[in-house]
């Protein structure tokens, strides 16, 4: 269980790391349940080896990896990320992982591709939430290819020195933490690299309150509450304000990425 | 059984007190899960859909007196109802209470922003208002103060408040299309909201029977 990661010193927040136990049993997965607990409830039936996640579309090397390959595509680095729920809470998480961007580089994408699109396992026998109507399954989620070639873009594999939970989207996600937690797709199938605009399982859902880009920004409001400011679970209580949302959840430097881009249109 | 359809008022007594004690659970529960740190990664999220949870809960309660009570000829449940709505204000009012505390820490002029721009806070910040003056005139007094009448007609807002409540935690779930529970909530209270509009034609159609003269 244990998955042994040199910390890298430039991605580490210094805010304090929410406990396990909260990171744990707090969770969104609706393949699972759509309450906080049910991930944590239902997920230990999802089997999570063998495991392959397959890498198509517009490139020049497909291939399908399994845990193995993945874990040593590149050397695994812990990093310590802020999360922030598009619901107005935060967490702070070590994860374990390495920059996306290693996996784009070794698959050479075309000239076509433009965008990439991750897939979460949508199995009933095994999820018991998949088929509700919350949403259209599989769950679909995707970046700009820029965004994702972004060094903070991180494929996770795992979070507080261990393999990642089956809650928490095991055996391999991405973690993007500069965007609402529902963009980092969990326990991931398949890779795919497009020319269009991935269709995304939220903006499906609900157009209005989900966007595709999804940027952390705390001037764009959700329709139904204010994200100016966040609960960090564990630490902000019935005694503290809640802490101010910062933009892009405090990554500033992936701002050069939306150079032009009307953030309050493209949410 | 004969004591449920004419007990006696030392039986009402004995019925009142059990259901202040079960009516007073969610909160107790509330309340030691806080001290037991129970309440899970967000206690505040919890206690905030708990008390809402409770307040439909109650107000549904309080709409069902009157048909079980037409079903079922005991007319001593109308006893029970007065306690069943206050209820209804106290779990709304923890419920505004978490909104107005743990949401905007006092900040009034930010919480009315809040209830202004967004519907869905709106529609559920006027189904508490509304319930404030029924909470006030709930007493004994009050009620001969205003007359039967006019307190009746005043404690007819019930019929707005509770769909205003169901359209406040449907709009709550919309994001999420998690319409399961708003749909059986919002079902629940059609139903008796409408069980009272068959009542009324049926009554008056009785009455229009006894008026009209007969021909013999």
């Amino acid at each position: 269980r244990k998955l042994v990661a040199a910390p890298n010193s430039s991605y580490r927040v210094m805010d304090k790391p929410t406990a396990y136990k909260d990171a744990t049993t707090y969770n969104n997965f609706y393949e699972f349940g759509t309450d906080k607990s049910d991930p944590a409830q239902y997920a230990g039936a999802m089997k999570t080896s063998p495991w392959t996640v397959a890498v198509e579309g517009e490139i020049k090397k497909p291939l399908t990896l399994d845990l193995d390959a993945l874990r040593k595509l590149a050397p695994l680095e812990e990093r310590i990320y802020r999360l922030r729920c598009v619901e107005g809470w935060s967490m702070v998480i070590p994860w374990i992982g390495y920059s996306l961007s290693n996996l784009i580089r070794k698959v050479e994408p075309t000239g076509n591709a433009k965008y990439i699109e991750f897939t979460t396992l949508a199995d009933r026998k095994q999820m018991p939430g998949v088929g509700s109507p919350v949403l259209e399954w599989p769950y679909v989620e995707g970046l700009r290819l820029d965004e994702a070639n972004h060094p903070l873009a991180l494929l996770t594999l795992g979070m507080y020195g261990e393999v990642l939970p089956n809650q928490n989207g095991a055996p391999v996600r991405v973690v993007v933490p500069w965007k609402y937690g529902f963009k980092s797709a969990k326990s991931i199938v398949r890779i795919r690299f497009t020319k269009d605009q991935p269709r995304t399982a939220w903006n499906i859902s609900a157009p209005r309150e989900y966007g595709f880009y999804a940027n952390v920004n705390p001037e764009v409001d959700h329709p139904r509450w204010s994200q100016a400011s966040e609960r960090r679970i564990g630490e902000d209580g019935f005694f503290t304000r809640k802490r101010k949302t910062l933009m892009f959840n405090g990554y500033s430097d992936v701002a050069s990425l939306y150079t032009g881009m009307d953030l309050k249109k493209f949410f | 059984m004969t004591f449920m359809v004419n007990p006696t008022s030392k039986h009402i007594a004995a019925i009142k007190a059990a259901l202040f004690l079960a009516a007073l659970l969610p909160a107790v529960r509330l309340f030691l899960f806080a001290l037991t740190d129970r309440l899970g990664a967000n206690p505040i999220e919890f206690i905030t859909r708990s008390s809402g949870d409770w307040t439909l809960y109650f107000l549904i309660f309080t709409l069902l007196v009157t048909p079980l009570r037409r079903l079922s000829k005991w007319n001593w449940l109308i006893k029970l109802r007065r306690m069943l709505g206050l209820f209804a204000f106290f779990y709304a009012s923890l419920h505004f209470t978490t909104f107005l505390w743990f949401d905007h820490f006092f900040d009034i002029d930010e919480m009315i922003r809040d209830v202004v721009k967004r519907p869905f806070i709106t529609v559920g910040f006027s189904a508490f208002l509304l319930l404030i003056p029924l909470a006030i005139t709930s007493t004994n007094g009050m009620v001969r103060r205003l007359g039967g009448r006019r307190w009746q007609w005043l404690h007819r807002a019930i019929y707005v408040i509770a769909p205003l409540g169901i359209l406040h935690f449907w709009w709550m779930k919309a994001g999420k299309h998690d319409f399961a529970q708003p749909i059986l909530f919002g079902t629940i209270v059609a139903l008796l909201l409408l069980s009272r509009v068959y009542w009324n034609l049926a009554q008056a159609r009785v009455q229009k029977r006894a008026a009209s003269p007969t021909p013999t």
